[in-house]
C-alpha cells in the first residue's frame, strides 16, 4: 500500500477540520478539546490540539492522507512534525476574520520555510456576507500574483475539491518544470 | 536556589525585573548564541556590562562616543596602556578633556546598549553569580533598571510581532515590480537593500551587514510593508519536492500517482 499526504494548515478556527471532513471517506480522527480561553471560546467551543486526520482511498494501492494542523500557536511544535514528507499544503484563511490574516501570513511563511513543496491558499467562508473580497485578501496576505488563492466553503465538498485539485495541478506543474 | 535557566523560559526583561525587585548584587552571565555577556548589578542597579571580547575600556567608549579625538585616543592607548579605567578617568578630568558627567553618561549609555542587545537574545542559558562583582579597576555606574525594563518589554513585544511576520530568516528576498524610486531609505536600509537577491538568505544579509536578527527583521518588515520586496525561497536551494514525499523515486511513476490523485478527487 502506497500512501501520500497533504497538510491543511491555517489560524485558529479557519475551518481546517471541516475542510477535511468534507472529503474524507472516514470520520475525521480528531483531537479536539474544549477551549479554556474565554476569547477563543467565543469563536468556537472546541479546537484541534494535535492534528486531524482524514483519508481518501484512490485505489487498492494508493491512499491520500489529509492532516490538519492545530491552529493555536502554542501547539506549533506539531507543525514541523506534520509537514515532514508532505506532497503540498493548503493554508486555510477565514475570509470574515481579518484579525487572523497576519497570523495566516506567518503560518504560510513558516510552512514555506519547512519544505519547498507547492501550496495553495483557500479563502474560507466566501459564502458569508462579510467575507473579504479575494483580491483584497491577496494584498492583505501579501501573496504574489502567481500564488493560487481560491474561494472556498469548507463545508461544501465542491469547493473543497477545487482547492485540492488546484494544489495537485501545482504539484504536477512543479514536476513538469523539472522541480 | 541557584538563579539559572534558559532564556526561552525566562526572558531578559523578567530577569532584570527580578534583580530589581530583589535588589540583588552580583553578575548575570548569559551564554548567547554566539557570545557570552556579563552584566553586573549592585543592590538591584546596573553597575557594569561587557559582551564577548568587545573592547569596553573607558578610552574606547569615549572615543566611540566622539568624546575623544582619534589622536587623543591613540595617545592614551600608547601611553596609558597599563592604567586602570579609574586612573585614566581621573587623569582625563584633571587634564580637562572630559567632565565626570561625560564619563558617567557615556558609560551608562554603553552598558545600557549592551543590555538592549541582550533583549534580542531569545536563546541561551543564564546564571546569576552573587559572588561575582564588577571588576575593581573599572568605573561602575549606578543605573535604575525600571526604564530599561520598560524599554525591554516594548522591544520584546516588537520582537514577537516581527517574529510572527518573518518567522524564518532562511528565506530570501526579491524586489517586486514596484520601482525603487523616490523612496527615502536610511543608511541601514540601503545596506540591506544592496544585498537583496534571491540567492541571499535574510540570515546571510544580516551576517554581511553585521546586523542581529532583530535589526534585519525590522528593516525587512518595513520593506515588505512598503511593497518593495517579497519573500521567496532562496535560489539555488532545492526547489524540488523532496524525494521521500513519494513512495517511488521514478519521476514518471510520481506523475502517474499525482494524475491518479487528480482523477480520484474529481470523482468525489
Amino acid at each position: 500500500m502506497q500512501t501520500v499526504k497533504m497538510v491543511v494548515t491555517g489560524p485558529f478556527s479557519a475551518g481546517k477540520t471541516e475542510f477535511i471532513q468534507s472529503v474524507s471517506e472516514i470520520d475525521v480522527v480528531s483531537t479536539e478539546r474544549k477551549i479554556s480561553n474565554r476569547e477563543e471560546r467565543a469563536v468556537k467551543e472546541a479546537t484541534t490540539v494535535a492534528m486531524d486526520f482524514g483519508r481518501i482511498t484512490v485505489d487498492e494501492d494508493l491512499v491520500l492522507y489529509l492532516f490538519g494542523t492545530p491552529g493555536q500557536k502554542r501547539f506549533d511544535f506539531m507543525w514541523e512534525i506534520l509537514s515532514e514528507g508532505m506532497l503540498g499544503f493548503i493554508v486555510m484563511v477565514d475570509s470574515t476574520r481579518p484579525e487572523t490574516f497576519r497570523e495566516a501570513r506567518s503560518i504560510l511563511e513558516t510552512f514555506r520555510a519547512y519544505a519547498p513543496t507547492p501550496f495553495v491558499v483557500a479563502a474560507n467562508k466566501q459564502d458569508k456576507k462579510d467575507a473579504w473580497d479575494i483580491e483584497d485578501m491577496r494584498h492583505a496576505l501579501r501573496l504574489d500574483a502567481k500564488t493560487k488563492l481560491l474561494p472556498c466553503t469548507a463545508t461544501d465538498r465542491k469547493t473543497v475539491k477545487e482547492v485540492l485539485l488546484a494544489l495537485l495541478y501545482s504539484i504536477l506543474a512543479e514536476m513538469e518544470t523539472g522541480g | 536556589m541557584a538563579l539559572r535557566g534558559n532564556l526561552r523560559d525566562f526572558t531578559v526583561t523578567q530577569l532584570l525585573n527580578l534583580i530589581n525587585l530583589a535588589q540583588k548584587t552580583g553578575t548575570l552571565v548569559v551564554d548567547g548564541p554566539k557570545e557570552q555577556a556579563h552584566v553586573a548589578f549592585r543592590e538591584g542597579k546596573l553597575a557594569y556590562a561587557r559582551i564577548g571580547n568587545e573592547d569596553n575600556r573607558l578610552a574606547t567608549v569615549l572615543h566611540k562616543a566622539n568624546r575623544l579625538s582619534v589622536n587623543q585616543y591613540r595617545t592614551i592607548v600608547e601611553r596609558a596602556g597599563k592604567m586602570t579605567d579609574k586612573e585614566l578617568g581621573l587623569m582625563l578630568i584633571n587634564a580637562g578633556y572630559v567632565s565626570q558627567e561625560d564619563i558617567l553618561v557615556n558609560l551608562q549609555g554603553y552598558f545600557t546598549g549592551i543590555v538592549r542587545r541582550l533583549f534580542t537574545w531569545v536563546e541561551g542559558f543564564f546564571r546569576f553569580e552573587a559572588e561575582l562583582l564588577p571588576p575593581e579597576d573599572r568605573i561602575n555606574v549606578r543605573l535604575d533598571l525600571e526604564n530599561i525594563i520598560i524599554e525591554g518589554s516594548r522591544q520584546l513585544r516588537e520582537w514577537e510581532q516581527l517574529q510572527d511576520e518573518i518567522p524564518s530568516l532562511d528565506m530570501a528576498l526579491k524586489f517586486t515590480e514596484r520601482p525603487l524610486k523616490n523612496v527615502n531609505l536610511s543608511v541601514e536600509e540601503w545596506r540591506v537593500v544592496s544585498y537583496i537577491n534571491p540567492k541571499n538568505t535574510m540570515k546571510q544579509i544580516g551576517v554581511a551587514n553585521k546586523m542581529n536578527d532583530m535589526e534585519v527583521r525590522r528593516i525587512v518588515y518595513g520593506l515588505l510593508q512598503a511593497g518593495l520586496v517579497e519573500i521567496v525561497r532562496p535560489e539555488g536551494a532545492s526547489t524540488t519536492i523532496p524525494p521521500h514525499t513519494f513512495p517511488s523515486e521514478n519521476r514518471e511513476e510520481q506523475k502517474s500517482l499525482v494524475n491518479k490523485l487528480i482523477g480520484r478527487i474529481r470523482s468525489l
